[in-house]
């Protein structure tokens, strides 16, 4: 049934599309860079020089010098590394590390190990589109025992964009290092400025899964645990991610262009068509190429599946899709329904035609829902 | 917080069920009246004032009795 329907992949936010250029970059390393590049022969050289020009592109896109960038396993990874290193090279300065409470779980667990370890954790809250006030968290890394602090660019699940300017300002006046999770933004957006450490991951960008960035400005204390590891990247995998970012960075503001007019859409009918929905995030300060909403009386669960019937992948923030059974902590911070929650992420390959199929299959679909759990016209 | 006018058992239900009973219920109580509702799914401490205010109803607050989350609701409309 399934395969007779045109199969719309609308989950970027999880992982997008392999981009044509990763594809094409992957191969050729696989090809040529398979070599040990810590080693004295030709084929080695062959291989450093395809790692040392994957480092160059990517610094360059990120606007760091390629010193400064560490390959890591994951964009996981990369941000459990940025807030240990950053709390435990600044542990003369506090033990107290400030993030908002719509971070990404990687830096909720990180911070939840900073705890364990008898640090303390500030959460700063935030409104309903999910913004923390750039003066609570000014306030909240200006109190002494600050370490660290850390704001998303981006929301994973709203795409609600943050004040990171006005934070930034705030974390230097400080003194505070801020670790800036921009996972959903990179390659989808300007590489944002001020941060102290960066955070990115390929597969986000239309890249190889398995490749995380970590862009530690030089002078940054940060700290490695007395654990000094080499590199922990696989070198055609950091390779394919390299040659995708540029070519996502190429296209940033055309692909933007492109989108942003397909999520308004969207966050316009839906609002119309289904009746009962609450449509978040912010309406203009937001990622170009996601969006959310939620049906009221709609299990998450049932409705995921519905779609994924009539051939459409979208993901949700709802409990009942979690492995955890608990609703998405992002939706709970801002105060909005969580059930019956969609999150729909477009990419590059995702056509007009394929958002317009969506839309006008939705309202059914929702009916649908509702209609088999005995909650129509409620 | 004042007494209740009524209280509804949704311990046990997972999201969206408490929520849906919660808009079957008040809906039979007169304007004014307050629900209150208990539940200990973790979604419906985000969900019902939620849907309070899609329905233009009035949260009154939360509040545990005997342990378990309760919320209380009252009909504005």
């Amino acid at each position: 049934m399934v395969a007779t329907l045109d199969s719309v992949y609308l989950d970027a936010a999880a992982a997008a599309p392999l981009h044509p250029a990763a594809r094409e970059a992957l191969g050729a390393a696989l090809e040529d860079g398979w070599a040990d590049p810590g080693k004295l022969y030709a084929q080695a050289r062959r291989a450093r020089q395809l790692l040392d020009a994957a480092r160059g592109a990517t610094a360059e896109v990120i606007g760091v010098r390629p010193e400064e960038l560490t390959f890591c396993a994951s964009g996981t990874d990369a941000c459990h590394l940025a807030v240990r290193g950053v709390l435990q090279g600044r542990q003369r300065a506090g033990r107290s590390f400030v993030h908002s409470t719509v971070e990404h779980s990687a830096i909720l667990h990180a911070a939840g190990a900073h705890r364990r370890l008898g640090g303390a954790v500030v959460a700063v809250p935030v409104d309903r589109f999910g913004q923390v006030t750039p003066d609570a968290f000014a306030a909240a890394v200006s109190v002494p025992g600050v370490a660290g602090a850390a704001l998303m660019s981006a929301n994973h699940e709203v795409g609600t964009l943050q004040p990171l300017a006005e934070v930034a300002t705030a974390c230097a006046a400080a003194g505070v290092p801020l670790i800036v999770d921009a996972v959903q933004s990179v390659g989808r957006a300007p590489v944002p400025a001020g941060w102290s450490v960066l955070v990115a991951s390929a597969h986000k960008w239309g890249g190889p899964a398995g490749v995380g960035l970590l862009a530690i400005r030089t002078g940054v204390r940060f700290a490695t645990d007395g654990t000094e590891r080499p590199e922990a990247v696989s070198l055609p995998l950091a390779v394919g991610a390299a040659a995708s970012l540029r070519a996502a960075a190429a296209e940033v503001d055309a692909e933007a262009a492109r989108l942003r007019p397909l999520v308004d859409r969207i966050r316009t009918v839906v609002a119309e068509t289904v009746p009962d929905v609450e449509v978040v995030g912010h309406p203009v300060s937001r990622l170009p190429h996601l969006v959310t909403f939620s049906c009221l009386y709609v299990d998450g669960e049932a409705l995921l599946h519905a779609l994924d019937r009539r051939g459409f992948a979208v993901s949700s923030g709802s409990s009942c899709t979690s492995s955890t059974l608990r609703p998405s902590h992002v939706l709970e911070a801002m105060g909005v329904l969580s059930h019956g929650n969609v999150r729909v992420s477009l990419h590059r390959g995702v056509t007009e035609q394929q958002v317009d199929r969506f839309l006008a299959e939705l309202p059914g679909i929702v009916a649908s829902v509702r209609a088999e759990a005995g909650v129509l016209g409620l | 917080m004042t007494e209740p006018d009524e209280m509804l058992d949704c311990r046990g239900q997972r999201c969206p069920l408490p929520v849906i009973a919660l808009a079957r219920r008040l809906g039979g109580l007169p304007i004014g009246a307050v629900l209150r509702v208990l539940a200990d799914d973790p979604a419906a401490a985000g969900d019902i004032p939620a849907w309070c205010r899609m329905r233009g109803q009035e949260y009154l607050g939360a509040l545990t009795v005997d342990g378990v989350a309760a919320f209380d609701v009252r009909r504005a409309r």
